[in-house]
């Protein structure tokens, strides 16, 4: 089965800048895709290009089939987007944000409220259907947003960022809907800054740096080939420091901290430990978070 | 980017449209009464009291003559206000064009809608004060009627032309540029509380080359008084083809604004 979207040596140049530089990546039908990358990797701008709603500079992006700069209300059509602004319109209604939006696709107006109440169930906002959007609180939008993203019965979801700034129980909640959805076929491709979030819902990824694409696997093919299955931590001193060197091992330094990324971490811990004085030692699982800091580097982004 | 490329429009245009019909109607209270006081509160203020002082203008009684001037201005303010303030709202704070481009709608679209809404904000406040003129006796039938499909075209061109602002505008106080620059001395030098002949050659001749309300009036007074001359065609004219113009400028200007 052919992918249903694919990119080759797609790039972007906004005002001079290289925002995407040649990326090429196959998503598969079915499949939950995940973008992850610090700000500014470019992953927002790939969103939108899939999208059809900013052009590419050059290369390929065929989204079933079709190419994004020849038949974008095609493509927009069989996409559900859930993009990273809230972008819900403060003049309507919850039931009517959807109605609304509905018929941007033709959606007969019955068929439309059937729909609509049928989603609102589904993201448990039913009984919120005549509340006013900003009485909403932050993680209720989202599901609204979600909601909204689902109303043409996509074959294909753009998920932006889908969870930022919401707490726990409704990020749970938001990736209980988005494993549902997956579950009926829906084809998810996902931008994240969570590692989390990306290790629970992506099949495979790709991890983004200025503009290019670093890394790709499954989540755990990642993990074993750029950090091993533990890392060890420890306090960062210059004494510490030293210790590592000496020992010859991979380590990245973050906020006061050593991160050994050892092939035998419990013999490296026991033995560091009797060589130099260590303080807070742990050994623990690496993550997916090991690997994008490593790969990414430490430097703040913004 | 062709400043002149033409758009690509379908009947999608209608469901823009639709939603701005929609949130008129839901506030539809607060949107109704307001904007067709002002010019009523002109009217009295000038047309009933310094009409007293003033006597008749061209023939007619000053408060006649300046109804549908009167008119024509509330027709540039609903167009133009529109589609700068509200339509930047939408636009910049609320991400509303962002929302409706991810579906099968073009930008194009929904520019094209916001300007025909504009147009129809137009037609709104010239239908309610129809029949407030005419019960004063101030305009004719039936040829006063015309003045409702009249003010759809007169909107088109004060809406493309504020959507050209609103494409360029950084930030929504940018705003006072163009309407302390040219609405007001459109509102003060088209021929509205004064004939134009009362103005030098020159600012005569701007006026009718820059200003759309200098059209806007003639075409609105002929009507009102029951009578098109043969000037009202090269007025229709321009109003058509800077209308045409604008509103082709003002989407390639939004293209380049949201799209780069």
């Amino acid at each position: 089965m052919p992918p249903i979207i694919s990119a080759i040596d797609l790039t972007k140049i906004y005002d001079g800048v290289l925002v995407v530089d040649g990326v090429n990546f196959e998503i598969n039908e079915g499949e939950c895709f995940g973008f992850l990358g610090p700000n500014g990797a470019g992953k927002t701008t790939t969103m939108k290009m899939i999208q059809c709603v900013i052009p590419k500079t050059s290369g390929r992006l065929l989204v079933k089939g079709m190419e994004v700069g020849e038949r974008p209300r095609e493509i927009k059509r069989i996409l559900g987007v859930v993009p990273q602004d809230n972008n819900l319109d403060p003049d309507f209604t919850v039931l009517e944000n959807l109605t609304t939006y509905a018929r941007y696709y033709d959606i007969p107006k019955a068929e439309a409220e059937r729909r609509a109440l049928e989603l609102l169930r589904f993201v448990q906002l039913y009984e919120k259907r005549n509340s006013a959007v900003n009485k909403l609180s932050g993680g209720m939008r989202r599901r609204l947003i979600l909601a909204r993203a689902l109303i043409n019965d996509p074959e294909i979801l753009i998920l932006d960022e889908p969870t930022a700034g919401l707490d726990p129980q409704a990020r749970h909640t938001i990736w209980e809907k988005i494993r549902a959805l997956k579950r009926e076929g829906v084809t998810v491709v996902l931008t994240t800054h969570y590692m989390e979030e990306a290790s629970q819902l992506c099949d495979r990824l790709v991890i983004m740096d200025l503009g290019r694409i670093i890394a790709e696997g499954n989540p755990r093919e990642l993990i074993e080939r750029h950090v091993g299955p533990e890392v060890v931590e420890v306090d960062s001193r210059p004494e510490v420091l030293d210790c590592v060197l000496r020992e010859g091992e991979l380590y990245e330094e973050f906020g006061g901290r050593i991160h050994i990324f050892a092939r035998n971490p419990k013999g490296l811990a026991s033995e560091l430990m009797g060589v130099c004085d260590f303080e807070n030692i742990t050994i623990r699982r690496a993550t997916l978070e090991d690997v994008f800091l490593k790969l990414t580097g430490k430097a703040l982004r913004d | 980017m062709d400043l002149l490329r033409p758009p690509d429009v379908s009947y999608r245009v209608w469901k823009v449209w639709m939603r701005n019909r929609d949130v008129f109607l839901k506030t539809v209270k607060v949107n109704f009464v307001l904007p067709f006081l002002e010019p009523i509160l002109y009217l009295l203020a000038m047309g009933f009291g310094l009409g007293i002082y003033v006597g008749e203008v061209d023939g007619m009684p000053y408060a006649a003559f300046i109804a549908p001037a009167l008119v024509g201005i509330s027709m540039m303010n609903a167009s133009f206000f529109e589609c700068t303030y509200a339509s930047f709202v939408r636009m910049y704070y609320q991400k509303t064009f962002d929302a409706i481009i991810s579906t099968p709608l073009s930008l194009d679209e929904v520019i094209l809608g916001e300007i025909v809404w504009g147009s129809t904000k137009s037609l709104i406040n010239t239908s309610i004060m129809l029949p407030i003129l005419l019960a004063l006796q101030l305009i004719k039938l039936p040829d006063s009627l015309l003045l409702i499909p009249f003010s759809l075209l007169a909107g088109l061109v004060f809406s493309s032309m504020a959507m050209c602002f609103t494409a360029i505008a950084p930030t929504i106080d940018s705003f006072n540029y163009p309407i302390f620059l040219f609405i007001t001395p459109m509102f003060l030098f088209s021929g509205t509380f004064f004939p134009l002949s009362a103005l030098p050659d020159p600012m005569q001749l701007a006026s009718q080359i820059f200003f759309p309300l200098t059209h806007v009036v003639l075409i609105s007074r002929g009507l009102a008084a029951g009578g098109l001359g043969a000037q009202s065609l090269i007025s229709l004219a321009w109003l058509i083809s800077v209308g045409a113009v604008l509103t082709i400028l003002s989407i390639n200007l939004m293209r380049r604004r949201l799209l780069a």
